[in-house]
């Protein structure tokens, strides 16, 4: 039978929505298969499969220095990091097809260029630094949204957040420790790290979203505690763990108006200069067109072999059924 | 150990390591563009464990002459490589990958069998801590050979045609390296001639149960591995590229 998602033109829609909100204010996890608002898990849908999308597509500018990292370990901690993002994609995956919908639809999404991924993932990784950089600052900032993702009150989207945090949190630390390392390092090495650091800060921070004011999905998302915090929150969060570990690194950030205000204990960044932001999300990033079309490629010359993998498991079952 | 029995296992485990790195070079070259996201997963395993093996081969070098694995893998060149002409072969399609993967996996799980009782332990030691994770590997590619060659019929003409070209190169994995059969009189390595024919007999076998025509003219087939493919220069430049990009640099 299939899943019933509440609409308001339902007879019992209000009543069935205050024991749901009630439920989520409890602090229960909505499952799969319990009766949920068609608006709860279209925002999920779309909060989900962008997640796994992103990781997809994150597999892309990292996974192009794995063939020119520097020494036999770091080939190897790439590696396995490229091989947790397709994994990740593949729980994330999953999580959403709980919702009532396939892989092959979201990936038909992806590809069409309907669905989004994070911004991020359309700039450059232009020096091996940026590969550092990325699993600091951008696997950081990813962090601490799921780490706030991880309490959602959707059950295997709460769940996949957990194991994906414990894996990332690796990868944020590894990053770090490459970036400091080359921070210490020879004068090459240094400037590396710098222009890392000078590329990627922005966009880390764009990250999170616009601003709550800017935020059109924010509060109903507050509201079914799939997100327990704002953009802003989470931005704050960041900032005020990273600002002081690359500054402490003897690096600079690359915002003059950055400051820690002793009375709030955060600190304050200068504008965000969300014109790129904007320009990037609608597909005018650096990267945008080839990110998207590496995975279009991969689909399509991957199509033979899918075709061939099903006409296989078709006369395996033929000849079961024989048998 | 004599001497020259010392430089003909440097030089063996040098060749052992090298097919390894420039092997697990062509296959993460795939990583984020598999045909399936399933896949993508399971070859950047497989190149793990083949960085793992050739981290593991140097390493035994380093026991014997001090050298650093990393030195060995970025700042050598082409013609101080020791891998054979078969792994340096541009990737390909999913078939030509996997083809190769299959014919490399069946002769390291092979010599890695026989090499259990090497008289050399740090070598048996080496040879226990991988062997199974190997085993996996065969599995994997084995059961690809299958799929694609049963499949549908451009599956199969793609794999028939990434064999018409592995084929012979296949073959230099069973070429002695110079001064070889001194480890073998000594047992510290197998003898690759019965590895060979144990090789032969399952991969025809697999090949043909998969539907699969072994080539009627192999053509050529490279022995020494002093010799390489025009590939492997531009394939070391992109390699070594970070390593070298900094004179200075003493860590990465």
């Amino acid at each position: 039978m299939p899943i019933k998602y509440g609409v308001p033109s339902d007879p019992d829609y209000n009543e069935r929505l205050r024991e749901f909100e009630a439920r989520i204010a409890r602090g229960e996890k909505i499952e799969p298969g319990d009766w949920m608002p068609e608006e709860y898990r279209r925002q999920l849908i779309r909060m989900i499969s962008q997640h796994a999308h992103s990781e997809v597509v994150g597999m892309l500018p990292e996974g192009a220095w794995i063939t020119r990292a520097p020494t036999l370990k770091r080939k190897m901690i790439l590696v396995a990091k490229v091989q947790d993002e397709a994994g990740h994609g593949q729980y994330l995956y999953h999580a959403a097809e709980t919702l009532g919908i396939s892989r092959e639809a979201m990936l038909e999404a992806l590809l069409s260029g309907k669905a989004k991924y994070s911004s991020i993932f359309n700039y450059p990784t232009l020096t091996w630094a940026d590969i550092g950089t990325i699993g600091w600052l951008v696997d950081g900032a990813a962090i601490k949204n799921q780490t706030m993702l991880a309490a959602c009150s959707y059950g295997p989207y709460s769940r996949a957040m957990v194991r994906i945090c414990a894996e990332e949190t690796f990868h944020h630390k590894q990053g770090k420790e490459m970036v400091l390392l080359y921070a210490k390092g020879t004068p090459k090495q240094r400037q590396m790290a710098q222009d890392a650091i000078n590329r990627w800060w922005w966009p880390a921070l764009m990250m999170m979203g616009p601003h709550d004011k800017d935020s059109p999905n924010t509060e109903i998302l507050v509201r079914w505690g799939i997100k327990t915090k704002t953009n802003d929150q989470v931005r704050q969060e960041f900032i005020n763990e990273h600002a002081p570990e690359i500054l402490e690194a003897g690096l600079t950030i690359p915002d003059p108006e950055l400051r820690y205000d002793e009375a709030t204990g955060n600190w304050i960044h200068g504008p965000i200069n969300w014109d790129e932001f904007w320009q990037v999300v609608g597909g005018n990033g650096p990267m945008n067109k080839e990110r998207l079309e590496a995975r279009r490629r991969a689909h399509a010359e991957g199509a033979w072999v899918r075709e061939a993998l099903e006409a296989y498991a078709a006369k395996k079952q033929k000849t079961a059924v024989a048998v | 150990m004599r001497s020259e029995v010392r430089e003909a296992l440097i030089a063996k485990l040098t060749a052992l390591a090298d097919d390894e790195v420039i092997l697990a070079h062509r296959n993460s070259e795939w990583v984020g563009h598999g045909p399936i996201l399933e896949e993508d997963i399971a070859l950047a395993n497989i190149v793990q464990d083949e960085l793992g093996h050739a981290t593991l081969w140097y390493g035994l070098r380093q026991q014997l002459d001090g050298s650093d694995p990393d030195q060995l893998a970025f700042f050598r060149d082409a013609n101080e490589y020791r891998c054979c002409e078969l792994v340096e072969l541009p990737k390909g399609d999913w078939a030509f990958t996997m083809l190769r993967q299959y014919l490399f996996d069946l002769y390291e799980a092979l010599w890695l069998e026989a090499a259990r009782h090497s008289t050399y332990q740090p070598l048996a030691d080496a040879v226990q801590k991988i062997i199974r994770e190997e085993r996996f590997h065969l599995q994997h590619t084995q059961a690809w050979v299958e799929r694609l060659g049963q499949g549908t019929e451009e599956s199969n003409r793609r794999l028939q045609q990434a064999l018409e070209m592995q084929w012979s190169y296949a073959q230099q994995l069973f070429v002695p390296i110079p001064g070889e059969e001194l480890l073998v009189a000594e047992g510290i390595v197998p003898d690759l001639a019965p590895i060979k024919e144990r090789w032969l007999e399952h991969s025809t076998r697999h090949l043909q149960a998969a539907g699969l025509k072994l080539p009627i003219n192999p053509g050529y087939q490279p022995t020494s591995r002093a010799y390489h493919t025009e590939h492997l220069w531009s394939l070391l430049a992109e390699m070594q590229s970070t390593a070298r990009w900094d004179a200075e640099a003493k860590v990465w």
